[in-house]
């Protein structure tokens, strides 16, 4: 169960994030997870948003350069040691992760985290076996 | 002022005699381009069919300019004049657009370069005596190796350690008690600011001079390096068309260079319209080299603007002295010394797939040096959100463009959309550099 992820090209130039974030505010949609990866220059924003075919078009619209990626949102025990459990299964298996972030918000007892695997079917299917739960695309705007 | 002279006989020929030999000359190396195949239909079409159809100076005016598209659309060989065996050494440029130029010379074409640069060394001056550290880049630029081989004509002591490597470059100047600079402006200013960095005195160096060209720079700019170093800067001027340094060179009274003219038929035209102008006129220079037969060039329009002095000398020498060069009639830009054409930039951006329509070049100051900043947008369809991705992009648009213009740039990525577009002819090439 993949979800989609959406990389947005940002020049390091004063209020391009707060472009961004004020155009789906403006098309309500909702940010669920954020991430940025900067370099001197340029960043890439990347989001997990509620309704992500709406805020691409709105994106492009807007002249922002967007790409959609497919990722994993897998639920882990908000504990120490929580996430080391899963790094451990996915290293077992020689799945690689490319980069991982956190959701915003999280449910009681539970961190939501984001992972971009090198091979994301893969990796679903260590998960699954491991009765690791993943996050559906349909559970993100119900979160 | 004490003058010395390398050839005081030709340094100081009568102008009647001077002029005498270059018709001489004309005619020699009209009959070398009679060679070539570029030539050949050129002269012939302009009614010169053989060396004997020049009779006097004058006659020169037949023939229509060349320019650098002529030299690029006649690559590799359409301009050699000579048998293949014959040619000792090629010098090649980049071109304005990828495609490059190139020049053959001749042994004899190196003789006749190097007398000119143990002339122009003399001229300032300089001699057996001195330590020579030669900063300019060997290799195909002509700078480095033009004033090497003069300067061991005259018998100085050479340090070839070409261009870059500052602190290497002051250890040298300490150990080995330097006294004569080849150098740009901008890089004389960029050492001034590294001595002390270098735990480096003035007073533990010994310069007593400094030749300086490859890039535009006014009085000022001499002023100031002279102040700094408490040394005499003299300007130097040359193109590799016309073998490299060594047209034009200052003599000790340091005002206007004095070209070498019984090697270079000297005119100065309007640049839009082509037509002739007369002394202390400004405009665009055109020389045709007297002293190359592998590559002949007749009327080869520099694009560099200046303009030749009426006044003799009081060196004594007879032969003119050209102006500060300043500015070109064309779009070319001087980075550090080395020339780089907007379109070559554009050649190598315009290639790369993930770069989208619009692209910019800002030309900055970096302490004394310059900056050179290349600004692309990226192609919003190329675009993976990956990172690493943009990074290897930047890094490859700046290994691209040195293979392309021999200095590296600084390449920023932009959005699409982000740069300003323009309307009509576009506004491409920012140069926020004081001028030197």
């Amino acid at each position: 169960m993949k979800i989609t992820q959406i990389s947005i090209f940002l020049e390091n130039r004063k209020g391009r994030l707060f472009d961004v974030c004020s155009l789906l505010g403006q098309k309500k949609i909702n940010i669920r997870a954020l991430n940025i990866a900067e370099t001197e220059e340029f960043g890439i924003l990347r989001i997990v948003v509620d309704k992500p075919a709406e805020a691409v078009k709105a994106l492009k619209e807007n002249g922002f350069v967007a790409h959609l990626t497919d990722i994993v949102a897998v639920e882990v025990a908000d504990q120490p040691g929580g996430l080391a459990d899963i790094l451990k299964i996915l290293n077992e298996n020689n799945v690689n992760v490319e980069y991982m972030y956190g959701f915003v918000e999280r449910s009681a007892d539970k961190a939501l985290l984001v992972f971009r695997f090198d091979d994301p079917d893969r990796a679903i299917s260590v998960l699954n076996s491991n009765k690791i739960k993943i996050i559906g695309s349909k559970d993100i705007g119900g979160l | 002022m004490e003058v010395s002279y390398w050839n005081k006989e030709i340094e100081t020929l009568a102008r009647p005699d001077l002029e005498k030999l270059q018709l001489q000359r004309l005619k020699e190396i009209i009959g070398y381009a009679l060679k070539t195949h570029f030539y050949k239909k050129r002269l012939e079409k302009a009614g010169l069919k053989s060396p004997e159809d020049i009779k006097s100076l004058t006659d020169l005016k037949k023939i229509p300019y060349t320019t650098k598209d002529d030299l690029r659309e006649n690559y590799p060989q359409g301009l050699l004049a000579v048998a293949p065996e014959e040619v000792v050494r090629i010098h090649t440029s980049s071109g304005t657009t990828g495609i490059p130029t190139v020049i053959y010379y001749s042994r004899e074409d190196l003789n006749n370069w190097t007398e000119n640069l143990a002339r122009s060394i003399v001229a300032t001056g300089a001699g057996k005596k001195d330590v020579f550290q030669n900063m300019m880049s060997y290799g195909m630029f002509t700078g480095g190796l033009g004033l090497h081989y003069g300067a061991e004509k005259v018998g100085m002591t050479v340090i070839p350690i070409g261009g870059g490597n500052t602190k290497r470059q002051i250890q040298l100047m300490k150990d080995f008690r330097t006294t004569v600079l080849h150098i740009t402006p901008s890089y004389l200013l960029h050492i001034h600011s590294k001595l002390e960095e270098c735990d480096t005195k003035l007073e533990e160096l010994a310069l007593r001079k400094a030749f300086i060209g490859a890039e535009p720079h006014s009085e000022n700019t001499r002023k100031k390096i002279e102040g700094l170093f408490n040394i005499d800067a003299y300007n130097s001027y040359g193109l590799s068309e016309m073998n490299g340094p060594g047209v034009a060179f200052e003599c000790v009274y340091k005002n206007g260079m004095h070209i070498w003219e019984d090697g270079y038929i000297t005119e100065i035209i309007d640049p839009k319209t082509g037509a002739l102008l007369g002394d202390e006129e400004e405009g665009e220079v055109v020389f045709t080299n007297l002293i190359r037969k592998a590559t002949p060039l007749l009327r080869y329009r520099t694009r560099d603007l200046a303009f030749v002095y009426k006044n003799a000398c009081p060196c004594g020498r007879t032969h003119r002295r050209l102006s500060r060069i300043t500015g070109r009639s064309d779009d070319m830009l001087i980075v550090n010394g080395v020339n780089v054409f907007p379109s070559q930039i554009e050649e190598v951006v315009m290639r790369i797939p993930q770069v989208g329509t619009n692209y910019q070049i800002y030309l900055e100051k970096d302490g004394a040096l310059d900056k050179l900043i290349v600004k692309v947008e990226i192609y919003s369809k190329m675009f993976s959100g990956d990172i690493n991705e943009l990074d290897k992009l930047k890094t490859r648009i700046g290994e691209d463009l040195r293979a392309s213009i021999i200095i590296t740039p600084h390449v920023e990525l932009h959005e699409p959309g982000s740069l300003p577009v323009f309307e009509g002819k576009a506004k491409r090439v920012v140069d926020n550099r004081p001028k030197l």
